[in-house]
């Protein structure tokens, strides 16, 4: 009898203690979900579906190539504010497709371009010192004493701050310390161009192979005096003049190449007195010759020929003079019949 | 003491002598980990202060109308995370809506600062009697977290300000990023013990 009653008064402040709490709790939850819920609804923001579509199209490197803070950046900006599409670096043609198959646009095209470190001093035993420089090692902070410690005021301080900014480990060190591209895997994203405080680097067309490897902008006996690799442009001018395209101009004391004109043909590279201009294809190009049975004759590789080694009548066969020709490949690029071929 | 006399010392209090990070020790996740820039450091501080001050007005209301009402006073740990995340979500959406800047700016912090101890801390400590025995009504309970949220921000700021002069300096790369913050994050709170003799 007494347990008995004891049991239910037990069961009975039992299930209020533990009810009053759950139901609280509960209540809050409930109110809780339902006005996020009910939020959720009004305070709906529409985001495009494109917007994830291109960002699933990116390559996701947040390199900021094209500018933007990062891939979600330029995709809303594509989207939003109509920039163009072809401006990723890393992703190239394939992504700027991709993109403009989204957008519903045509894709430009997309010249890959690569890095290039416009000198080439900066090494251990190719620098001359002004002073020994023993403070924080990074170029950007080097170049603020005196001028920076090496004695070329324009050249590189070889405290590879473009390594450090590489977010593609294309930028390597040798043994003499001086920074190896590694043209395949440089995706010409300028991570480095802005990275170098003494505004070396410069993005090249990957076709394009010729590089003046100097931006001393000193006057030629300074120049040779300060160099430590001893590979200055000394703004001779001899290149702009051996160029058989113009593409070369000297501003101050320095050479230039205009890679739209360049055809790539090392004419300048043999041309240096110093040795300032740098050919990748030194001694690997090799002299047109015609196939006779597919010449049509129509004039146009004599007329494209930067070098007048092309001479032949219309309509009938044309001839390369190989001692003439320098083997920059325009011809062949240009014949309509394939006619031209490298010579073996 | 007039009602400024008592907004001054609890100031004071929230900022220097009971200064969340470097006498309570909470809210340390950010305090570590989102220091390294001053703009990011501001942008947190700022988003702190801001859930705060929300969340210490929120609980306030919940535990005097509701907690205290039905006499579960020890469950407020459990209903303040459960209002305090609600809150920041809430927060959350009606900012991505109205105020895309805004949300631009705080964005990023707003999620981080759901699980931050220091607004579970401020909430909890709002409706913790003080010494004298008394406790804080709604306005001080608010006030209390607004205060707290800028004592956060200025220890956040000094330390990024302090942070971004460091990486500059040539030290043993095992003392680099966590290693270094840990110890000038012990020599802040040391300096700040030094406040704690105060009296106002």
């Amino acid at each position: 009898m007494t347990l008995n009653m004891i049991l239910v008064t037990l069961t009975a402040s039992l299930t209020s203690q533990i009810s009053v709490p759950v139901i609280i709790l509960g209540a809050m939850g409930l109110v809780f979900g339902l006005i996020l819920a009910f939020a959720a609804k009004v305070f709906a923001v529409q985001i495009d579906p494109r917007v994830e579509q291109i960002i699933g199209a990116l390559p996701g490197a947040n390199c900021g190539a094209c500018g933007k803070a990062g891939c979600a950046g330029y995709a809303d900006s594509i989207v939003h504010s109509g920039v163009e599409v072809n401006l990723c670096a890393p992703g190239g043609a394939a992504a700027a497709s991709a993109i403009a198959r989204i957008m519903g646009k045509e894709s430009g095209s997309v010249t890959k371009k690569v890095a290039v470190i416009h000198c080439s001093s900066g090494g251990h035993n190719n620098t001359t010192w002004k002073y020994a420089y023993q403070g924080i090692e990074s170029c950007v902070s080097a170049v603020n004493i005196a001028g920076g410690p090496n004695a070329c005021s324009y050249g590189c301080i070889g405290y590879n701050d473009c390594q450090k900014a590489c977010p593609f480990d294309a930028i390597s060190i040798d043994a003499n310390g001086m920074r190896c591209i590694d043209l395949e895997k440089c995706t010409g994203c300028g991570s480095c161009v802005r990275a170098c405080p003494r505004k070396l680097i410069d993005l090249v067309p990957l076709n394009r192979n010729v590089y003046i490897k100097c931006s001393s902008q000193d006057k030629g006996p300074l120049a040779k005096q300060v160099c430590g690799s001893t590979l200055p442009c000394i703004g001779c001018g001899i290149c702009s003049r051996k160029c058989p395209v113009q593409a070369i101009t000297i501003t101050n004391n320095l050479a230039a190449i205009d890679y739209a004109k360049c055809i790539n043909c090392g004419l300048c590279a043999t041309a240096c007195p110093t040795g300032a201009i740098l050919d990748l294809l030194c001694g690997t190009r090799k002299k047109a010759q015609m196939i006779d049975e597919l010449c049509i004759g129509c004039t146009i590789c004599a007329k494209n020929c930067p070098v007048e080694a092309i001479s032949g009548e219309v309509k009938k066969v044309h001839k390369i003079d190989a001692e003439k020709c320098i083997g920059c490949g325009v011809c062949i690029e240009k014949c309509p019949k394939q006619a031209i071929k490298t010579a073996d | 003491m007039g009602v400024l006399g008592q907004i001054f010392v609890m100031a004071i209090g929230a900022i220097f002598i009971q200064n969340f990070v470097l006498a309570r020790f909470l809210g340390l996740c950010p305090y570590l980990g989102v220091s390294k820039r001053l703009d990011s450091a501001f942008g947190m501080g700022m988003a702190v202060i801001f859930v705060m001050t929300m969340a210490s007005a929120i609980t306030f209301l919940i535990y005097k109308y509701l907690l205290v009402r039905f006499d579960i006073v020890y469950l407020s740990t459990l209903a303040f995370i459960l209002t305090i995340a609600a809150l920041v979500q809430f927060v959350e959406m009606v900012i991505l809506k109205n105020a895309p800047a805004l949300y631009k700016a705080l964005g990023v912090y707003l999620p981080l600062i759901t699980t931050n101890c220091a607004v579970l801390g401020v909430a909890i400590l709002n409706i913790t009697p003080l010494a004298d025995g008394s406790s804080y009504n709604f306005l001080f309970a608010t006030l209390n977290g607004f205060l707290s949220g800028v004592g956060f921000t200025f220890v956040m700021l000094a330390m990024a300000g302090i942070r971004e002069r460091l990486a500059l300096v040539d030290m043993p790369k095992s003392m680099h990023g966590f290693a270094s913050g840990m110890i000038l994050a012990g020599i802040m709170a040391l300096a700040f013990y030094g406040f704690m003799g105060l009296k106002i």
